[in-house]
Formats: structure tokens, sequence, C-alpha cells
């Protein structure tokens, strides 16, 4: 497989000259893969895409595909299958034609056009809606059409632009994993651009967390949400509870960072001495109530909220001077004790609370 | 109808049926007031004119009244020899009738229309039968002017028998019916109408033709740029929409006449010879080049609304699936701006074919229109119902292109905004 089937070489791109809102992207994607970029609006996702796909140019730094330099080869000679926001099905055109037209154009001829189209109407379980105008389609059903009439010339890398934003929850959720299937029953390779995070992590290889014009972190979801490596991506993705201290000691991979009077043990991640500001990342369910002494961070606090969610509850704790701090308690029976106003006890690991840059 | 259906009754027990007529009628009688203003103000002038306009069309009672008893007269006679003293006699009763009402002269306005030389004859007529004796008109009435003594005059007047008729449409086509009552074209050299209904058509067609080849560029312009720059040329287009017909259609005299501006450019450059200057106003030209300017916004601003729903993303889709630029714009904007395209060039095609102020003003004799025409019987002639039937024939013409073009594209494709 080729590693490099996509690659970004040092992109910048200015829509004004005056602000850059893509900087320096270096970014390669594998062949068959699905990657997504994920990040807040105004992130330079979508611009990434665009240049991808052709629609707007790179100020600086060259785009391959397949080893090619593609900057200046129009869209339509891409080859590259991109499905839309609002789905961009052509409205006067029956889903037929609609899946058609990419074909035509490439004067495919009209038997083998048919079975193309027959194909890719079954992959997204359409048979029979062939005569059908898109205006008489559901939502999910227009998702389908747009997904099939990427697919349907049978291009090597697929874009799409936050496709199932429109969609509601429940519908948006059945089709990720239908997309996902589809991803890896034909294996083409696939650009993604969400800013919804569960999407990502449900549906990916590899996901680009994207902010301020920057490749935050590159990395499997798991990785992602475990090891986030600046606070950025710890807090863009998931939840997270943090601790802003400074470092008064490092030694054999641990550190230790002073916090309103008491110091916490830490896991080194981007501080490399003494008296550097740091923030300290710990996911939620980490940390645990009633702790064992096992656990190198054991610090009492005071539980200011109780939220049930039927499978957990979470408890906002104040602990260490911060009155943000959450906790997911699994529903059983031994956690029934939990009570607003009560001190507790909570603890953690050391290698799961991450110090990361201060900002 | 069957026995099996059963009445849906609400809780007292009236049929809800009944019942929801009931709640609903208030509304009914409020909205119903509300457009009630609009209703009779479309039906004072709106439909009563029409109606009005189409009855003076066909209306032919005033020589009918004038000469009730000739024309009871001449039922019995066949129109081959001249009438028998019988109608002579009758003819004389009723024209001293209206000698005495002083409305011979109209009379012989009206005969006139239908057969020249009736002014003369009546006249004469009226002067001599202050000293007729009684009895053997026929005599005396020829003895007036010989002719009187045509029996071509006398048929002419038998024409004009019925209350109704529709010798003013025919008139509006270069036809008339000739003495045996068959509907023939006038003389070539006499056929004014067709002409214009012709040069009317065309100049229509062309305007329209123009407009929409400048205007949709510029729509497309306006739904596509930024915010701040469409704004600017909006009222660029709009401008003109703002500023009064007339002094638009006389700037562009200005600009178009053989010293104007457009000329002395012209020969500035060397394009043509200072003693070469074409003739750019009253004629068609200047029509042509007026008009379009004028009814460019009302291509402009449909399109505009068509092409402002159309999303970019859908020229992207069709790039991006493999089309050249040209074949998505052919096979994917362009089809999707037709009900745009619709509305304004039939706009464009009914207020042109109407068009009458800047015909008048910068087209010259090769340049004028239909309306002009109506114009002229208006005010000129004073035969309003010449006039009428010309209207109702310019009004069922622009109904025939409606319909023409429901049945090509469907009216409900319309859209104007």
């Amino acid at each position: 497989m080729n590693k490099e089937f996509v690659k970004f070489d040092k992109v910048d791109k200015s829509y004004d000259g005056k602000i850059l809102v893509v900087k320096d992207l270096q970014l390669d994607i594998e062949e068959g893969e699905f990657v997504t970029m994920l990040g807040p609006s105004g992130s330079g996702k979508t611009t990434c895409l665009m240049m991808l796909a052709g629609f707007e140019t790179p100020t600086h730094g060259e785009i391959y595909l397949n080893g090619r330099a593609i900057s200046s080869i129009p869209p339509h000679k891409r080859g590259i299958g991109m499905v839309f926001q609002n789905y961009a099905l052509f409205p006067h055109m029956t889903v037929y034609e609609n899946l058609a037209f990419p074909l035509r154009v490439r004067k495919i001829p009209k038997d083998e056009a048919d079975k193309k189209i027959d194909k890719a109407l079954s992959m997204v379980s359409l048979q029979g809606f062939a005569d059908r105008m898109p205006g008489q389609l559901s939502g999910g059903q227009q998702q389908r059409v747009a997904v099939a009439r990427s697919l349907v010339f049978d291009p090597q890398l697929v874009l799409m632009d936050e496709p199932l934003g429109a969609l509601d929850k429940n519908l948006r959720e059945s089709m990720q994993y239908e997309i996902k299937h589809i991803h890896e029953s034909i294996g083409v390779t696939v650009v993604y651009v969400t800013h919804d995070q569960s999407e990502a992590l449900t549906m990916s290889n590899r996901i680009a967390v994207f902010n301020d014009g920057k490749v935050q972190q590159l990395s499997s979801p798991d990785e992602l949400y475990e090891k986030p490596v600046n606070s950025f991506v710890a807090e863009f993705i998931g939840e997270n509870n943090t601790f802003a201290g400074e470092v008064s000691d490092i030694s054999g991979g641990k550190c230790k960072v002073k916090i309103a009077n008491t110091e916490i043990l830490a896991n080194p991640i981007s501080v490399k001495g003494k008296g550097e500001k740091t923030k300290i990342s710990l996911r939620p369910e980490r940390a645990l109530i009633n702790p064992s002494d096992k656990m190198d961070n054991i610090h009492s606090g005071k539980i200011e909220e109780v939220i049930y969610h039927g499978d957990h509850t979470r408890v906002r704790i104040d602990v260490l001077g911060n009155n943000q701090f959450i906790l997911k308690v699994p529903n059983s029976s031994a956690n029934m004790d939990i009570k607003l106003g009560k001190d507790i006890k909570i603890g953690w690991n050391s290698d799961d609370a991450r110090a990361l840059d201060p900002k | 109808m069957s026995s099996e259906t059963q009445q849906i009754l609400t809780t007292d027990g009236i049929p809800l049926e009944v019942s929801l007529k009931k709640a609903e009628r208030r509304n009914k009688i409020k909205a119903f007031l509300l457009v009630a203003p609009l209703l009779l103000f479309l039906i004072i002038t709106y439909v009563f004119p029409i109606g009005d306009m189409l009855l003076r069309s066909v209306d032919d009672k005033m020589v009918t009244e004038m000469l009730p008893k000739t024309f009871k007269a001449m039922e019995k006679w066949d129109g081959k020899e001249l009438p028998e003293e019988e109608v002579f006699a009758a003819f004389h009763e009723d024209f001293i009738k209206l000698v005495e009402e002083k409305r011979e002269g109209k009379l012989s306005t009206q005969l006139n229309y239908t057969k020249n030389g009736f002014k003369s004859i009546i006249k004469k007529l009226r002067r001599k039968s202050k000293n007729f004796e009684e009895g053997n008109y026929k005599e005396q009435i020829m003895a007036v002017h010989k002719r009187w003594a045509n029996v071509e005059y006398w048929n002419a007047i038998k024409r004009r028998a019925p209350a109704i008729t529709g010798q003013k449409y025919l008139k509006g086509m270069d036809m008339y019916k000739n003495e045996t009552g068959k509907i023939v074209s006038v003389s070539e050299d006499r056929r004014i109408h067709r002409i214009l209904w012709l040069r009317t058509l065309e100049i229509a067609f062309f305007v329209t033709l123009f407009c929409f080849l400048m205007a949709y560029p510029i729509a497309h312009l306006l739904a596509t740029l930024p915010m701040k720059y469409s704004n600017l040329l909006m009222i660029c287009v709009l401008l003109p929409f703002w500023t009064s017909l007339l002094v638009r259609t006389a700037s562009w005299m200005i600009l178009l006449q053989q010293q104007g501006v457009v000329n002395d450019f012209f020969v500035g450059i060397g394009l043509v010879a200072d003693d070469a200057r074409p003739e750019m106003m009253y004629n068609k030209t200047g029509t042509y080049v007026a008009m379009t300017q004028i009814l460019l916004p009302f291509m402009v601003l449909p399109l505009y609304s068509v092409m402002k729903t159309i999303s970019p993303s859908l020229m992207r889709a069709g790039k991006s699936l493999g089309g050249t630029p040209i074949v998505a714009f052919w096979k994917v904007y362009f089809p999707l701006t037709i009900p745009g395209i619709g509305a304004g060039c039939l706009l464009c095609f009914i207020l042109a074919i109407g068009y009458y102020i800047t015909p008048a003003l910068v087209g010259g004799a090769s340049g004028t229109l239909i309306s002009n025409q109506i114009a002229f019987h208006m005010k000129s002639t004073l035969d309003w119902s010449f006039a009428s039937a010309m209207g109702l024939m310019l009004l069922t013409g622009v109904l025939a292109i409606y319909w023409v073009y429901n049945k090509l594209v469907g009216i409900d494709n319309i859209k104007l905004g």
C-alpha cells in the first residue's frame, strides 16, 4: 500500500493575504485509509478538503495524489469523488440521471454504466429508487444517493464534507456505520471532514485534529483520546478535567506539579524542566471514588452536584481548588451513597494525569 | 352514500362537517373582506374597461339607431338593383329627423368609414332636402348626386344594418368584407397593419433575445459576487428603474442622434467617416437599443432571484464528478435557471409587444409598433372602436403566447422571486 497516497507538502493557504487559514500543513494519507479532519469551525479543515478537491488553490506548497502534483490540475480531471454538506444532488435529474452524470461525461457505454449504477444503488440499499427525483426522497435517502454518486465512477479517493450534518441524531448514527462499512467493503481512500468528535471517533482509521490552521495531532481514535499531545486536543476530544500548576520537580518519568498549596504527581508529556507552567489533563473515567491504596494520587473533595444519567452518574466535585472536577460513577449498588455535600476521597494514577502545555 | 360510512359527531352531537364549516366561516368572511377592496378595484379598473373595450370594438349600433326605418324597409331588398321607393321614403324620414337633431354629420362620418364619398353627398342632401316635395323621394334623392343613384352606396348603407360587427377586426388584419360578403385582403399597397403586427412581433422577439443575452451574465454575477459588490451592481441595475422612462428615452435620443455622442465617438476613433455618420435613431436600431436598455431590469430580476437559490455546491459537484466547466454549466446550472429565463422572457416579451413611448420617440417611421397605431386611432382619427379592436387583438396575442408557454414549459415553472 502506498503510504503517501495523498500528501500535503508544506501547504499554506490565505484568502486575503493577511491571515493564514492553513499553516505549513504536512499530512500523509495512506491508500485505503479513512482519515477524518476534525476541528472547530474556522480551523481550516474544509479549506484543506477544498484544496484537495481543486476548488481552492494552495497559496504555497504542493499537494500530491498518488505521487502526482495536482495543484495545476482542474477539479474535473482529478477523478476524486466528493460528497457535499447539503448533498448537492442535481434537483432536475432523477436518481438514475444523477448517478449517470459522472459516467456519461466519461463516455462509458450505457449497458456498462447501468451495471455500475445498479451496483452503487444496491451498495446504499436504494434499489428501486432510480426513477425518483431527489425532492421525493428523505434526507437520509438523499445522503445515500450522494454517497452512491461519489462512488459510482470508481474513484480512488472520496472526499466527504460534513455529509451527515443535516441529519437527525439517530439517522446520523446509522449512516456513520453504513459509510464505515462501505469503506471497508470497497477499500477506497476516504478523507472525511467533520466537527463532530463522536462521528470522527466512530468512523476513522486516523484522525487529524485541526486548530488554528494546523494539525494538532494525527493519530488513531484511541490514541487521540487516551494520549492527547496537547491541551487543545485533550479538551477538544471527550471530557477532560484540568489543573493548572507549576512543575516543581521532574525525575524518573514522573513530575511533581504544584497546585494550590499541594503537589500532585503527573506524567510529563510536554514539560521539560522545573518551574515550567503546565496544565494537567485527566479523563473523568480515570479518577475513582473510594480509591485503592495503590494509586499515587489520593485527594479528598466535596460533592457539589449529582446528575443521574441512567447507566452512570456524573458527579461534580470540588477538589484541589477546582470545583469543576467531573467524575463518572458507574451505577452499581456499591456506589449508592453519593450524596450532595458529602466529603469523599478520590484517586487516580499519575500515568493518566498528563502534564501538557499551559495554553 | 354507503350505509357503512358513519357520520362523525362532535361531543355536542352536531355533525363534524357542520361544526367545521361554522368554525371556518368567520375566517373566510374575514379573509374575503380583506381582499374585497382590491377585488373591487380590479373589477372597476380592469374587468370593466376590458369588457367595455370588447363591446366597443364590435359595437355598430350607432348607424342602426340613426336609420331604423330605412333598415326595416331594406330587409326585403336583395341589393342587386336600386331599392324601391319605399326604402327611399323611409331613408328620407330618418334623415329629416337626424337633420332636426343635427346628427347628420355623425352619420356621414360613420358611413364614410364603410365607403369613401358619403361625406359630400350627405352634406348636399341636407341642403337640397329642405326643398323636397312630398312623395316620389326616389327621384328627388337620386337627383341630388349621381352617387345616390349608385347601387353600391346603398349596399354600403345596408352593410351597416347589424348592431354588431367584426369589420374592425378585419380591418386590423388588413381585410374586409366585400360587396358579396366574402372576406378578402386589401390590395397589397394598402396593407399597413400586417406590417405593423409583424414588426411588433419581430422587435419584441429580438428585444427579448438581446435582454436575455445581456441579463444572463449580469444576473449570474449578481448572484455569485460577495454581498459588498453585488449590492453596488444591483443599484446599477436598478438605477434606470428609478429614472423616468421619458428621461431615459430622451437621453438615448441625445446619445444616438447623428451629431450625438455615440456617432462622435465612432468618428473620433475613425470607425466611420464624418460625412457618413450612420443613422441610429428614428429607425429600428433606435427602438432596439432603447427598448433593450429599458427592459433589461425585467429580465435581470427574475433571473437573479432564481440564480440566488442555486447552491454553488451544485456546480462544484458537477465538476468534481468529472464534468468540464462547460458541461457542468450546461447540464447542471442552465437547466435550473429555466424558470427564471421563462419568467424574464415572458415579462420582457409581453412588455415589449405593447410598448409605446420609446418607439414613438426614437422609432421614427420604420420603428413604430402596433401600440403607436392604436394611440393614433385613439387620439387623431377618434376611431375608438378600431383602437379597441386592435387592443383586444394585442391582448389575445399575449394570452396566446402565455398559453403556448404554459404548454411548452409549464406556468408553474415560472419564478418571479
